[in-house]
């Protein structure tokens, strides 16, 4: 096929995160997206959480901007109640059928407000509360739903099945909206690629009435938990026993349900979040009934991602929050009033029985049917657990050309690794397509600014209850109240979620409306929120950086939960504050700066060298930085991966495709040493083998620098022989070396620098290959001897299978304790390792041919210098720190760097893979770009007071400042300074050093700052109503 | 109410301010008393707006930033501190105490250092106010 046939749209199936990740990356790298959603609303599950781990993120705030993204994007058509139905034609050219069902509600007419909700006489459970309440036959999804357009349950609807029985809803509709004769669509759309992002479906316990799901009423599923602790859930995130009302005092989770389990389902994987998710759920409901006695049932406790341990370790620490490992086997009633009992063994084997409120199903993940028969119609490969068979090499690559699949449907997996997942799968979609890339696209319409007065402020608060995240502690009506008594405001209005989509539009059309000309948002924080309402703004018509954001969540209502009063005085001052500012905020233009398309990539492993492919096969030249002799990184140490595919052969592949590669210019031997510029435009020094410096200019930077392996001091590690690293007993298994060649018994020690108090993090690999050298050696004799002392065994997803296969083998797996670990002897025969029995618990030896430790994986040293010369944070434990880690996981605070691989976390190295693809994706984006705007958060000068003492120069680390001739007003010659607006960061230290006020930041300029200080120190006066009202009462 | 004080801190964008809404995210409670102003950097506050908010009644001000060669602009908290190391020499001539002015470095994920200092500023000011008042 010519390139030139390809088709510049691709098709998104599946509207969750990953999805909406998926759409979003290709919206901006230049292809049309249709973005097939099977429900009337965009989000997936992620609207439906209360909080994601491990940062306690409000999840539904979260997710909101991105959904307002995807819905208010020109180049993604959103295509709800729609259902794909097949597909023709080859990579780069497919026609795909798709069903659209009726919805029965125009939604250009719809306007949202409600009415037909009100009158509709149909009740039925809501599925998006987990059926604990009840929803009309015409209703919205969720509030903040993308489209936000009502649509009509046609099941439940009585009209709809007997036509002229009611029609109350067409009635009440102002905007004549209701249409019971909208009938099923099909279309025929044309595009490249088609990129599935089916999810999962939580398992249904109900099926077989599991652990008295379905009977007793006090037992839920994690996700029914879930929607309870919402704040807009059915108790209004009050957590109250189901059955009665009554206070929870006894909390058991029980893990694995519907997971890890052949017999209660046919679930054999492990579904990989629901360890933290209890933890999570456990810690929320900690933080809300402290006294509250909380028991997590686990098999193992599988906290194997960035930070997970540390908060598994505060849970049980910090919280209280108990953890037992067993399996519990029967739930029952214990009285009438609705306690129950539940029963398990406990490790010393004998049958227990507790009494508790409440019982917690952590239920797993599954694929939906529809997804299963939709792959079968397309020829996409299914795995034996029900996910899309992929390869670690290609993560992202279905087994059919051209479809691409990403999210939950590659296997159990939280938010961050499903929005990775949707970007390496944009990725992959836009380097097939790159020669229709931006051939259907529509340019970028920039919006029409208004012609009015901009200068005298005409003020528009707009105070976000957040839920009940802000409106349960500060009493927002007294905050609207007083705003409206402030100067210059002359509209306040109040939001349940001012982020939501609706909202936006709202807030847009009462900026038109009102000829607002200032807005004033008091909801979150500016960090996450503010470059949602500056779009606002803009679609408004009005200059973006009109906008100021009052911090009365993050830095009020979350902080001062236990003092209302103070709190929402404390909102008061914060308002006055913003509006004070916002006052003295001009519109702002910023300066454009073309793109340099190519991109610098530190750090020649599997991260690098994917991601380096992936973007010169779109056509952008790539410098791939190395500091050793030769590409590879760490896995040039690596055998197979977890499942069995051979590395060795791969990395070669990898290796020779670089090499002939011609925009791939690869720097051995070479570090980078001097970094400056910004996204769109850096200038990067490198040191290269000759020890010549070079400067590379480039558009975007991918941080791939990897990871180091821990070295032990522990168990004899260095001084006995016999005890070995798994990686050199990886080397001495390859060649087949006399010791183990001839050995019989084998120790696996698992979590050798890893989870202990210097590095609180699990290294996240090492289960599995601890695992898969065990089975290797048993095959290969199957009389050998083989343990693996373990303190939880971490084979998340599908890696389950081969821990089964262990087990089921004659493998061995003994637990033990950081405070016990296991002791290591010289004996006779060979090596004797002393242990703990977990179950007869009684000291046990074992004699042994070899010891192998699982040693940690580290973070590389260097990353400090690079963060240096970045500016970017490191974690605790010297890993990258991501801009967000839900949803801005390869991404930084500071534009055009990215992260991937184990410069990021310890991954297995399908996750380094996946990850490279989707900062190449996030590279892309800016790539394709031809220009991109710098911050107009610039230095300016004020001739009128710069004298041209010329203090600043010095200041300035930029050295973005300079002194030039000037005449001052009575003719005579001066000095002042120029400022060159694409060298300043916008600091301010020039401002902080100027003595004369010659020289200031817009956005902050020393009177924007000072009126703060005053509107913050300010009394705070009554507002006029209330002294009205006092003056009536008091005559 | 006489017991209360108000705190004025200036809270560079990287760090501190990214701090602050982390211990919201975190749910770390801190007293009401302080009101954040978020700055570019710690460099950018000028020594003359640390006076006025003393002038206009703050029983305190806090500067907080990046640590120390940690400054998303180089080198703008050390001459933030190079600043407040002045101001805290001529506070007691200008009629002030210096126990009135706090400079903390910390970085975006240390949450609970940022509180810490808040209750330290706080208990000072609290205390010194009993004192002045009596």
């Amino acid at each position: 096929m010519s390139a030139t046939e390809n088709t510049g749209a691709v098709m998104v199936v599946g509207g969750g995160v990953s999805g909406m990740q998926a759409a979003l990356d290709l919206a901006e790298s230049g292809y049309f997206v249709y973005l097939i959603e099977q429900t009337g609303a965009i989000g997936g599950t992620m609207p439906q959480l209360d909080k994601t781990f491990p940062t306690n993120d409000c999840s539904m705030c979260i997710i909101a901007p991105k959904l307002v993204e995807c819905g208010r994007h020109p180049d993604i058509q959103i295509m709800t109640l729609s259902k794909v139905l097949d597909v023709e034609g080859v990579a780069g050219d497919f026609t795909v059928r798709v069903k659209e069902y009726p919805r029965y509600i125009d939604q250009q007419k719809c306007i949202a407000c409600g009415l037909c909700t009100d009158v509709c006489p149909i009740k039925v459970d809501d599925p998006f509360n987990e059926g604990m309440t009840i929803r009309k036959a015409i209703y919205i999804k969720y509030p903040q739903a993308v489209p936000l357009k009502y649509q009509i349950d046609q099941q439940a609807c009585i009209q709809l099945n007997g036509p002229g029985r009611c029609g109350a809803c067409a009635q009440v509709c102002p905007a004549d909206a209701v249409n019971f004769d909208d009938r099923e669509k099909k279309h025929s759309l044309h595009v490249g690629a088609i990129i599935l992002a089916p999810g999962f479906q939580a398992f249904d316990p109900n099926k077989n009435h599991i652990l008295g799901f379905g009977h007793y009423p006090n037992v839920v599923t994690s996700l029914q938990l879930e929607r309870i602790l919402a704040s807009t859930g059915p108790t209004g995130g009050v957590l109250t026993r189901p059955s009665d009302n009554k206070p929870v005092k006894k909390v058991a989770f029980l893990q694995c349900v519907g997971s890890r389990d052949k017999n209660r389902c046919n679930n054999e994987y492990c579904s990989s979040v629901c360890c933290m998710s209890a933890i999570k759920e456990a810690v929320i409901i900690k933080e809300q009934l402290p006294d509250t006695e909380i028991t997590i049932y686990h098999s193992d406790v599988r906290t194997h991602g960035k930070d997970f341990d540390r908060f598994f370790i505060q849970a049980k620490n910090e919280h209280n929050i108990h953890f037992i490992r067993a399996k519990v086997n029967a739930v029952q009633p214990k009285d009438k009033k609705g306690t129950l009992r539940i029963h398990y063994a406990n490790e010393e084997g004998r049958q227990v029985n507790r009494s508790v409120d409440l019982v917690v199903l952590s239920i797993g993940m599954e694929t939906p049917d529809s997804a299963i028969r939709l792959a079968e119609k397309m020829g996409v490969h299914i795995t034996p657990d029900r996910f899309a068979s992929i390869s670690s090499f290609m993560p992202v690559a279905s087994s059919k050309k051209g479809i691409f699949a990403c999210g939950a449907f590659n296997g159990p997996r939280d938010i961050p690794q499903s929005v990775i997942g949707g970007s390496a799968a944009a990725a992959c979609a836009s380097m097939m397509l790159t020669t229709a890339r931006h051939s259907l696209t529509h340019r970028p319409t920039s919006a029409v600014e208004t012609k009015k007065d901009q200068n005298k402020p005409r003020t528009g608060v707009f105070i976000c209850h957040c839920g009940s995240n802000i409106a349960d502690v500060i009493d927002v009506n007294r905050v609207a109240e007083y705003a409206k008594s402030l100067p210059g405001v002359i509209y306040v209005d109040q939001n349940l979620f001012a982020c939501a989509q609706d909202n936006q539009q709202y807030i847009a059309q009462q900026i038109r409306e009102k000829e607002l000309n200032r807005i004033v948002i008091a909801a979150c924080s500016p960090q996450t929120h503010e470059q949602l309402f500056r779009k606002t703004l803009r679609s408004a018509g009005i200059n973006e950086y009109l906008v100021e954001m009052a911090n009365i969540r993050n830095q009020d209502s979350w902080v001062h939960r236990h003092e209302p009063e103070k709190a929402t005085d404390k909102a008061l001052d914060l308002v006055r504050m913003a509006v004070a500012k916002v006052a003295l905020q001009k519109p702002l233009y910023p300066v454009s700066i073309p793109v340099v398309p190519e991109a610098l990539i530190i750090g020649g492993g599997v991260s690098g060298m994917t991601a380096a492919l992936n973007l010169a096969n779109q056509g952008f030249p790539v410098h791939l930085i190395e500091k050793s002799n030769l590409l590879g990184g760490n896995a040039l140490h690596l055998f197979q991966t977890w499942n069995g595919e051979q590395v060795p052969r791969y990395l070669k592949k990898l290796q020779e495709q670089i090499y002939d590669q011609d925009k791939i210019t690869v720097h051995l031997k070479s570090t980078v040493t001097d970094s400056s510029g910004q996204a769109g435009h850096f200038k990067t020094s490198i040191k290269t083998a000759t020890g010549r410096k070079k400067i590379i200019e480039h558009g975007a930077v991918i941080l791939t620098t990897g990871g180091k392996r821990y070295i032990p001091n522990e168990f004899g590690y260095g001084k006995i022989p016999n005890v070995v690293a798994s990686i050199e007993f990886d080397k001495l298994h390859m060649h087949n070396e006399m010791r183990v060649a001839h050995g019989k018994s084998f120790v696996f020690i698992q979590c050798v620098g890893s989870r202990n108090k210097l590095r609180p993090y699990c290294s996240k690999s090492c289960c599995t290959h601890s695992i898969q050298s065990a089975i290797k050696l048993k095959q290969e004799m199957p009389s050998r001897r083989i343990y693996i002392l373990y303190r939880e065994i971490r084979t998340y997803g599908q890696r389950e299978r081969i821990y089964n296969q262990a087990r089921e083998m004659g493998i061995i797996f003994i637990n033990y304790d950081l405070q016990g670990p296991p002791v290591i002897s010289e004996g006779e025969n060979g090596l004797i390792v002393t242990t703990r029995d977990h179950i007869l618990h009684r000291p046990m030896e074992i004699e042994t041919d070899m010891v192998v430790l699982a040693s940690a994986t580290l973070a590389n040293p260097e990353s400090k210098d690079l963060a240096q010369l970045f500016k970017l944070p490191l974690s605790s434990d010297g890993f990258f720190q991501e801009a967000h880690a839900k949803l801005r996981p390869v991404e930084f605070n500071t534009n055009g760097v990215f992260v991937a691989g184990l410069a990021h976390y310890p991954k297995p190295l399908e996750e380094s893979i996946s990850q490279a693809l989707a900062a190449a994706s996030k590279a892309t984006a800016l790539l394709a770009q031809e220009s991109v705007e710098l911050d107009a958060i610039v230095a300016h000068v004020d001739p009128a007071h710069c004298d041209g003492c010329a203090i600043c120069i010095d200041a300035c680390p930029y050295h973005a400042i300079r002194l030039v001739d000037h005449a001052e007003p009575d003719g005579t010659a001066g000095k002042i300074i120029e400022i060159d607006p694409s060298l300043c960061k916008g600091c301010g230290i020039c401002q902080g050093a100027c003595p004369k006020r010659g020289v200031y930041i817009t956005g902050y300029t020393y009177d924007q700052l000072l009126a703060q200080v005053d509107a913050a120190l300010a009394p705070i006066e009554q507002n006029p109503a209330e002294i009205l009202k006092n003056e009536q009462e008091h005559g | 109410m006489d017991s209360d004080v108000k705190i004025i801190a200036f809270c560079c964008n990287w760090c501190s301010y990214a701090a602050a809404d982390l211990a919201g995210i975190s749910r770390i409670q801190y007293p009401c008393s302080v009101r954040i102003i978020r700055v570019m950097c710690s460099g950018m506050v000028h020594p003359d707006m640390i006076l006025h908010a003393l002038n206009q009644g703050a029983d305190g001000v806090m500067l907080i930033g990046c640590h120390l060669g940690e400054c998303h602009y180089q080198d703008g908290n050390y001459k933030a501190l190079a600043r407040m190391e002045i101001l805290e020499e001529i506070l007691a001539d200008l009629g002030y105490q210096k126990e009135q002015l706090q400079t903390t470095w910390l970085s975006a994920n240390e949450p609970n250092m940022l509180v810490d200092a808040v209750y330290d500023m706080n208990e000072r000011l609290l205390e010194l106010k009993g004192t002045v008042g009596k």
